[in-house]
Parts: C-alpha cells; sequence; structure tokens
C-alpha cells in the first residue's frame, strides 16, 4: 500500500465522518471536528515560524548570507516576548506595551488604507457619466448612484429617517436587500462549489482504490 | 503610569504611521517601514499566545473531566503531531508536515466548509418563510444569483420557444452578471463607504487614547 493510497483513505475517511453531522452528532464526527482543530492550530504556528519569524526576525537577526546581524530586531523580539508574558498573572502589564504598538500600528495602517481604498477608490469609482451609453447604461449607472447615495443615507442616524431621509432610506434598505441576497447566493454557490470538489474526491479519487469499485466511475 | 506608557506607546506608532503617508522622507519613512516589519512579527507572536491557551483549556477539560474531555486528547494531539512533523522534518513539499497538511486538513478543511451549504440553505428557508416584499427579493436576487452561475440556468431559459434563437440566449447569465455588478456594488459600496468612515473613527480614537477597551477596559 503505497503513501498515496494511505492519503487518499485518511481523507476519505475525515471526510465522510464529519458529512456524517448531516444525519446528527455522532462520536465520529466530534473526534474529526477536534482533530481538525488541532491540526489546524499546529499548521498555522509551523506556518508562522517558518514564513513570518525566521525570514523576518531571525535570518535578519542573524544577518544571513551578505547582510549584517541587525540588533535593531531584538525590540520586536523583546515585544513579542512581552506578549506571551500574558500567560503569567504578574507579567500581564508587560503585554500591554506589546498590544500597544500593535493597536497604534495597526490603527496608522489601516486609517490610511482603508480610508484610501475603501472610501476614496469607492467614491471615485461611483462618480460617473450617466448620459452617452444608450438607455440600459444610463439606467445602471443611474440605479448605482441612486443605490449608493440611498445606502449611505440608510446609514446614517443621525437625523431620524423621516420624510425625504426615511424614502431615501427606504430605497437604501431596497438595494441592501438585493446586494444581500446577491452576496447570499454568491456564498451559497461557493460553498457548493466545495461539496462538488469532496463528491468527486470521493467518487473518483478514492472509489477507484476499492477493488469492487474500480472501474465504476470510469 | 500603568496606562501612560501603552496609551503613549499607541499615539506615537500611530501617529509615525500617519505621518510616512503625508512625509515620505527621513526619519518618518524609515521609522514607517521598521514599525511595520516589526508589527508582523509582534502580531505573529499572539498566534503563540493562542495556541498555549487551546492547550490550557484542553489540558483543563481532562484534568477536570468536563463535557467530552474524551476528545480533548485528540486535539492536542493533533497539535503536538503537526508540531513534531513541522520542527522535525521541515514544511517542504512531501515531507510528513506538507503530507498531513495536503492529506488531512485541506479535506477536512473544504467538508467543514461544505456542510455550511447545508446549515445556510437551512437557515435562509426560515428566514424566508417569515417573509416580506423585501425578503422575498433577497430571495429573488439569491436565485437568479445562483443560477445564473450553473448551466442549468440558461438550460431553462432555452426550453422557452424561440429564446436560443433571440438576441439574449444566456440571459439568465446576464440577469446574474447585471444584479452582481450594479445593485449588488452599489451596495457593497454603501457598506464599504460606511465601514471605511467606522474604521477611520475607530482608529484615531484608539491613537488618541479615547478608546482604551483594548487595554483591559479601564477607563
Amino acid at each position: 500500500m503505497t503513501m498515496e493510497i494511505v492519503g487518499i483513505w485518511l481523507g476519505a475517511l475525515l471526510t465522510l465522518a464529519l458529512y456524517s453531522f448531516l444525519y446528527r452528532d455522532n462520536p465520529f464526527y466530534k473526534f474529526t471536528e477536534h482533530l481538525f482543530v488541532g491540526m489546524s492550530a499546529g499548521y498555522w504556528v509551523i506556518y508562522n515560524i517558518y514564513n513570518v519569524l525566521i525570514p523576518n526576525l531571525w535570518d535578519r537577526l542573524v544577518g544571513t548570507g551578505d547582510a549584517a546581524p541587525d540588533m535593531m530586531m531584538i525590540i520586536p523580539a523583546v515585544l513579542g516576548l512581552f506578549m506571551l508574558a500574558r500567560l503569567v498573572p504578574k507579567g500581564a502589564g508587560l503585554s500591554r506595551i506589546s498590544l500597544a504598538m500593535i493597536v497604534g500600528t495597526g490603527a496608522g495602517l489601516s486609517l490610511v488604507t482603508t480610508f484610501r481604498t475603501n472610501c476614496l477608490s469607492q467614491v471615485e469609482g461611483t462618480i460617473i457619466a450617466l448620459t452617452g451609453a444608450g438607455t440600459g447604461q444610463f439606467l445602471s449607472n443611474l440605479i448605482l448612484v441612486v443605490g449608493v447615495v440611498c445606502g449611505l443615507v440608510y446609514f446614517f442616524f443621525s437625523k431620524p429617517h423621516r420624510g425625504v431621509i426615511g424614502g431615501a432610506a427606504n430605497t437604501g434598505i431596497t438595494v441592501l436587500m438585493v446586494a444581500f441576497g446577491a452576496s447570499f447566493g454568491y456564498t451559497v454557490m461557493a460553498r457548493i462549489s466545495l461539496l462538488i470538489g469532496q463528491v468527486q474526491f470521493l467518487l473518483f479519487e478514492w472509489l477507484p482504490t476499492i477493488p469492487i469499485f474500480r472501474g465504476l466511475t470510469g | 503610569m500603568r496606562l501612560f506608557v501603552p496609551l503613549f506607546m499607541t499615539f506615537i506608532c500611530g501617529m509615525i504611521i500617519i505621518l510616512q503617508f503625508f512625509v515620505p522622507h527621513r526619519p518618518f519613512s524609515t521609522l514607517g517601514e521598521r514599525l511595520t516589519d516589526w508589527y508582523m512579527i509582534v502580531a505573529s507572536a499572539a498566534i503563540f499566545l493562542g495556541a498555549v491557551n487551546l492547550l490550557q483549556v484542553h489540558s483543563a477539560r481532562i484534568r477536570f473531566r468536563q463535557k467530552n474531555w474524551q476528545y480533548s486528547p485528540v486535539v492536542i494531539g493533533g497539535f503536538l503531531v503537526m508540531m513534531a512533523a513541522g520542527f522535525g522534518w521541515g514544511v517542504a513539499d512531501g515531507r510528513p508536515f506538507d503530507w498531513m497538511f495536503q492529506t488531512m486538513v485541506v479535506p477536512m478543511g473544504a467538508t467543514m466548509f461544505s456542510l455550511l451549504a447545508f446549515f445556510v440553505a437551512s437557515a435562509a428557508f426560515r428566514a424566508f418563510r417569515s417573509s416580506n416584499w423585501r425578503a422575498t427579493l433577497l430571495l429573488v436576487s439569491a436565485f437568479i444569483v445562483m443560477l445564473g452561475r450553473v448551466p442549468i440556468g440558461d438550460v431553462i431559459w432555452r426550453l422557452i420557444p424561440g429564446a436560443a434563437a433571440s438576441s439574449h440566449p444566456n440571459l439568465v447569465n446576464e440577469i446574474a452578471e447585471w444584479i452582481m455588478q450594479v445593485p449588488n456594488m452599489a451596495g457593497q459600496r454603501a457598506v464599504m463607504i460606511g465601514a471605511s468612515l467606522g474604521v477611520v473613527a475607530t482608529s484615531l480614537r484608539m491613537i488618541f487614547g479615547i478608546e482604551r477597551s483594548y487595554l483591559g477596559g479601564s477607563d
């Protein structure tokens, strides 16, 4: 039995154990669910060490190749250790310093980048010419502009939603409902494609490894 | 003093990062680059905190024989096996770590997320039953988008006499695309613009020390 066959069987048994939840909660599902949590945690820790800490901290600290050691990298190393001080009740104060650094830098980064990409670029994309591209395009552009403005009015809570503002907010809700429906449909289809992938794996990779089913699935 | 040092640090880090966008010269550019590098390293330490916490929680479950404690050794075992494989043989393609990831973690992840399709569908069915016209609009929009993403949508459309020979042989797909490009984009943009203004306000509150809940909730 090759390692490839072992891998296929492992994957198939774990997949079937997880799908057994569709019948009802059972020990096979619970076992696999817990295994997934443990292995995923282990995966992300190792991934973090090999892809973040070694290239960005260790290699620069010791100076690989022609690069000289960068002693300034001791600072993030110490701050990282301070973060772990949270595990010791008396050292919780030290972790606040690391947390402050993360929060401050993260806030500064997200303030500018989010404002640029999610606000300014989106506003820029909404300021479009309504005319000059045929009736269909005119209607689409009009719905886009009115939809964005009315959607924003709905999120504006400093004025009561009455009169003109109420009407605009109502239109905003309608646009948002269509958008949520589209996002919902899109998400469901993404999940369904994963389901199809797993069923294909069971049918075309796992089943042919069982002698009596060999040749049955083409 | 207990709060002053972290608040001062938040302010300095936040201001340096913001200033480097407006003054892309020394010392702000170099300080900003340094801080961004350090941010990635210090933030990655948080994953170790999470891993240790996971081990603590499940060890306590086993020790006190809490509900479903029998599965906690599976969590700890899975975690330790992955760690041992990663440290012992490295993470290159074909090594035990990669083999376990490809044959176990990837199928489990895909199955877990595909299970959500069933739960989302059943939740949607319950939501749509308590219908008003807007809920129906949501349903119709979702249905068209789903139908437009699969070949059967256009097959159904072409069953209508004359549809295949019309100027829109793939009408269902076209309508789905229009919903995604126009009303969906309008709604998403409104959400994005609103959320980004919220991010800006919250970031400023953090940098200026008005928002302090991340330090433990005390004012």
